[in-house]
């Protein structure tokens, strides 16, 4: 892939220690627009560090991270997600006593800078509520709006924190391990609908499961004790010997 | 017309996307019950005539109460020194009177409103960044210092004797104050209703809901975008100015304050009624102060430490058994008999 | 010698500035010793459970009247009701926190607040209804009143004991938390709960036996306080502020920060007081917030 233009997200020498422990190790990395990106490696290499570090949880200890070329790097989370950059989160973060179309319409709501108005009630707002139902439609989900989160099958549950980030209409979008336990009854509702998402969003998967890996990336960075290992296509990572040491001999499923 | 009415009315099929609206969009409608507690509030000015001054109190306090539900019920911070804020409401009011001669008690109010918000807006910017242990270590500190401070310019203040003897011209220009209360027991009641819908409405608004998210997840909403410590410190300065009124309300309708108003047990007071009311709720706050005040002024005639006990006694049981305080208790009773309901 | 203020040197030779220091560190010291030892045990119980636990004071209160009780009505030598108050109340706690606590481990802060504040305030109704609301003093046995001659000066003697008695117990909790399989695990469950359980920890069990050491503790915090602050059934209330002050600026479930904590605030308070007689309650709560402010986590404390 050629690099005419400015890549949706960089990531320049990134680092990042707690004390003596460095978690993030001089990693580089570009999304170009429409990116399908996987980032795999073993247990504690450090990949939600990483999307931590680019969400803004985590401050690095030095590195740049630029966001259509802007600097974003000293830019606290909010702010961040406000010029484009949505996640999910590993194990979900939803509203849980709250119905499945409140979590979305704030999402919404902020998108739309409508989220501070102290005065018109929340229902007034249309446009919000039209937005965030459609988003529940696109991923099957308007006949649970009115159910309470915690009362959802933990399946629909993930459906619902995909929904809140793409209720962000995200630039970036950042997935970390969107279909971790989920049964697997469920999972090809999650598959279909990251398998859906707008060509032109540039999206990092975080993936433990092969199979979804090669399906769905078009490029795949392996991450080890916190810095990058290697970098290619999947056929690539697929031949590399030194990746295949990595996971301990696992052969990957359907190689 | 909006799109959203469009869609309900022309595709019927589309039932769970029509309800969906339809909860959103009439939330905030005013139910018919909601008149309950005002027309009860009005009908205890006929049937107790000669219990008018303890009334006005009571409505202090649902005042103070519904301060409160703001911040914790609907934010979720816990606050173990909100009596701060009642307090710098209470002095400004007697103070002005004091030494600026002011002694129009509604602009007192807005004065000692402003006083508390200033408080409030301060103490938050610096504390709202911190949760759990150290936010409540905090926000008892602060209180007990503003005590301090208090005790400090006794000169100033009444120390501990208090400020007695204060006096306020006729409310609106005619009404004098009367020895029982009357007149005291229609402002109190009059401040509460505008202030309580200005809370509704709050509570109401898409900045309502983000207090909602704040108190669910707050991770969630710094990944959403929130900007949310600007929205706790909003809704804690609004909390605070509410909370400076009910006590300028405490100083006008008692002509006295002391520092007592800053005690620990007025900061813990106002929690046990929130909670046994039920958080949350708005309505919770009138339940729970006038059990709190009625049970008080029984059990302390009896004797302070029966009054101690009980109010232990109710924070314990309701936290063991009736989590979401008596309107919560209430509901779930509702929605047993009445199966089939929407949450 | 016997007799002579306080703050003069029996023979005069003493700088009085020097002099002053000195009976503030003294002071402090005292008053940070008996910190230190009722919110040691509130400080490892909530580093281990993250239960804020607000009835803490009420049993320092309760182990100050038993002490009382146990020397006045059945003529027990002071040592013997120290030691006394600590096994029972430690064993009354564990009542305690099987019936209510263990109920709330799971629940939000806000329920753990309101329930145990509800505690106290039932315990300080029952005390005043059965002890009344006066505050209680102490008959201490001879050789504990009086001065202590030291390096050309005196010291009261009481306060050298408290100093001597947290001292010995400083001693035996270090032992206890760092030498031993128990305070081993203790902290290792501290560190990380989950961890510990997936190692076969029995973190349950293991915070019952360190609630009921801590609120033995703060029993025998209660008693050593007599002489110094009297004793009212309010004390449960009107010294949580302290307790949870030095908890919070120490750091959770750290013995060091504890200690740290007590001696700075301990000092800090006693100082202020000397110095302006009249703001000198204002310093530790200042001094509390300005290391809060700056390290929420406290001194020792983790994230």
């Amino acid at each position: 892939m050629t690099q005419a233009m400015t890549a949706a997200l960089e990531i320049r020498n990134l680092n990042k220690s707690f004390g003596a422990l460095a978690v993030a190790r001089d990693i580089a990395l570009a999304l170009p627009k429409g990116a399908r990106h996987a980032l795999i490696g073993p247990n504690g290499a450090g990949k939600t560090t990483l999307v931590n570090l680019i969400t803004g949880v985590l401050r690095p200890s030095a590195g740049q991270i630029l966001l259509d070329g802007q600097d974003i790097t000293s830019l606290p989370q909010a702010a961040r997600t406000r010029r484009g950059i949505a996640r999910t989160f590993q194990i979900n973060q939803l509203f849980r006593g709250l119905t499945v179309l409140e979590n979305v319409y704030l999402a919404v709501a902020e998108r739309m800078r409508v989220a501070h108005r102290l005065w018109r009630p929340a229902g007034a707002e249309r446009e919000v509520i039209d937005q965030a139902l459609a988003q529940l439609e696109a991923l099957r989900l308007a006949d649970d709006a009115l159910k309470i989160v915690r009362e959802l099958p933990y399946g629909r549950q993930r459906l619902v924190e995909i929904a809140i980030a793409l209720a962000q209409h995200p630039r970036v979008l950042l997935l970390d391990e969107p279909a971790a336990g989920v049964p697997s009854s469920e999972s090809h509702l999650i598959l279909d609908v990251i398998g859906a998402l707008d060509p032109d969003i540039a999206i990092l998967i975080i993936e433990h499961d092969m199979d979804v890996v090669f399906r769905f990336a078009a490029r795949i960075t392996v991450l080890v004790a916190g810095a990058v290992l290697t970098e290619g296509s999947p056929q690539e990572i697929r031949a590399d010997a030194r990746v295949r040491a990595v996971y301990l001999g696992e052969e990957f499923p359907h190689g | 017309m909006a799109a959203s009415d469009a869609i309900a009315a022309a595709v019927p099929a589309s039932d769970a996307r029509a309800r969906a609206i339809a909860f959103l969009a009439t939330r905030h409608r005013l139910r018919l019950w909601e008149a309950l507690p005002w027309l009860i509030a009005v009908a205890a000015f006929f049937i107790f005539p000669d219990r008018m001054l303890f009334g006005s109190q009571v409505l202090v306090m649902v005042l103070f109460a519904l301060s409160l539900d703001l911040i914790l019920g609907f934010a979720g911070i816990v606050s173990l020194g909100h009596a701060a804020f009642f307090g710098v409401g209470a002095y400004t009011a007697a103070l002005i009177m004091l030494h600026w001669n002011w002694q129009e008690p509604v602009s007192g109010l807005l004065a000692a409103a402003a006083a508390a918000a200033v408080a409030g807006a301060a103490s938050g910017w610096l504390l709202l960044r911190y949760r759990g242990l150290t936010l409540l270590v905090l926000t008892l500190a602060t209180t007990i210092m503003l005590q301090e401070l208090g005790n400090l310019l006794r000169d100033f203040t009444g120390g501990y004797d208090g400020l007695p003897g204060l006096t306020y011209t006729p409310l609106l220009g005619r009404f004098d104050y009367d020895l029982f209360g009357h007149v005291y027991y229609l402002y109190v009641l009059a401040v509460l209703f505008v202030l309580f819908f200005v809370v509704r409405q709050i509570v109401h608004s898409p900045f309502g809901q983000t207090l909602a998210g704040i108190r669910e997840n707050v991770a969630r909403m710094h990944a959403v975008g929130s900007p949310v410590h600007a929205r706790l410190l909003t809704v804690y300065t609004i909390s605070a100015a509410i909370a400076g009124v009910a006590g300028a309300l405490f100083t006008q309708t008692n002509t006295y304050v002391t520092l007592g108003v800053f005690d620990f047990d007025n900061s813990a007071g106002v929690m046990v009624m929130l909670i046994l009311g039920g958080a949350g709720r708005l309505y919770g706050a009138f339940v729970g102060a006038v059990i709190y005040m009625v049970l008080q002024d029984n059990l302390s005639k009896a004797s302070p430490q029966y009054w101690q006990f009980a109010v232990g006694l109710m924070l314990v049981l309701t936290v063991l058994f009736a989590r979401r305080g008596l309107l919560g208790l209430i509901e779930d009773v509702a929605r047993s008999l009445l199966p089939g309901r929407r949450p | 010698m016997l007799g002579m203020p306080r703050n003069v040197g029996s023979w005069g030779t003493i700088p009085p500035v020097e002099n002053i220091v000195i009976s503030i560190l003294f002071e402090g010291l005292a008053y940070a010793m008996f910190l230190f030892i009722v919110s040691v045990g509130l400080s490892v119980t909530m580093g281990l459970m993250g239960f804020v636990n607000l009835a803490h004071g009420a049993f320092a209160m309760a182990g100050g009247y038993l002490v009382l009780t146990a020397m006045g009505d059945f003529g027990v030598p002071f040592f013997l009701a120290l030691l006394l108050t600590f096994i029972v109340v430690g064993a009354v706690s564990v009542v305690f926190e099987r019936l209510f606590y263990a109920r709330l481990y799971k629940a939000t802060e806000l329920e753990q607040v309101l329930l145990t504040i509800g505690l106290a305030y039932m315990a300080i109704a029952t005390y005043t209804y059965f002890y009344g609301p006066r505050p209680q003093t102490i008959h201490l046995p001879e050789y504990l009143t009086g001065q202590l001659g030291f390096a050309a000066r005196t010291f009261p003697t009481y306060r050298v004991f408290v100093i001597a008695v947290g001292c010995a117990l400083i001693a035996v909790l270090w032992y206890g938390f760092e030498r031993t399989n128990l305070g081993a695990r203790i902290r290792a469950a501290v560190d990380n709960r989950r961890m510990a359980q997936s190692i076969g920890i029995n973190v349950d069990r293991l915070f019952t036996l360190t609630f009921a050491i801590g609120s033995g503790l703060a029993a025998l915090g209660g008693g050593l306080a007599i002489e110094m602050f009297g004793l009212t059934p309010s004390f449960a209330v009107l010294y949580l502020v302290f307790f949870l002050l030095v908890v919070a600026v120490g750091g959770l479930g750290s013995l060091k920060g504890t200690l740290l904590a007590a001696i700075l605030l301990g000092v800090c308070d006693t100082a202020g007081k000397y110095v302006y007689a009249g703001a000198g309650g204002f310093f530790i709560y200042a001094v509390a917030m300005l290391i809060l402010l700056i390290r929420p986590a406290g001194l020792y404390g983790r994230e």
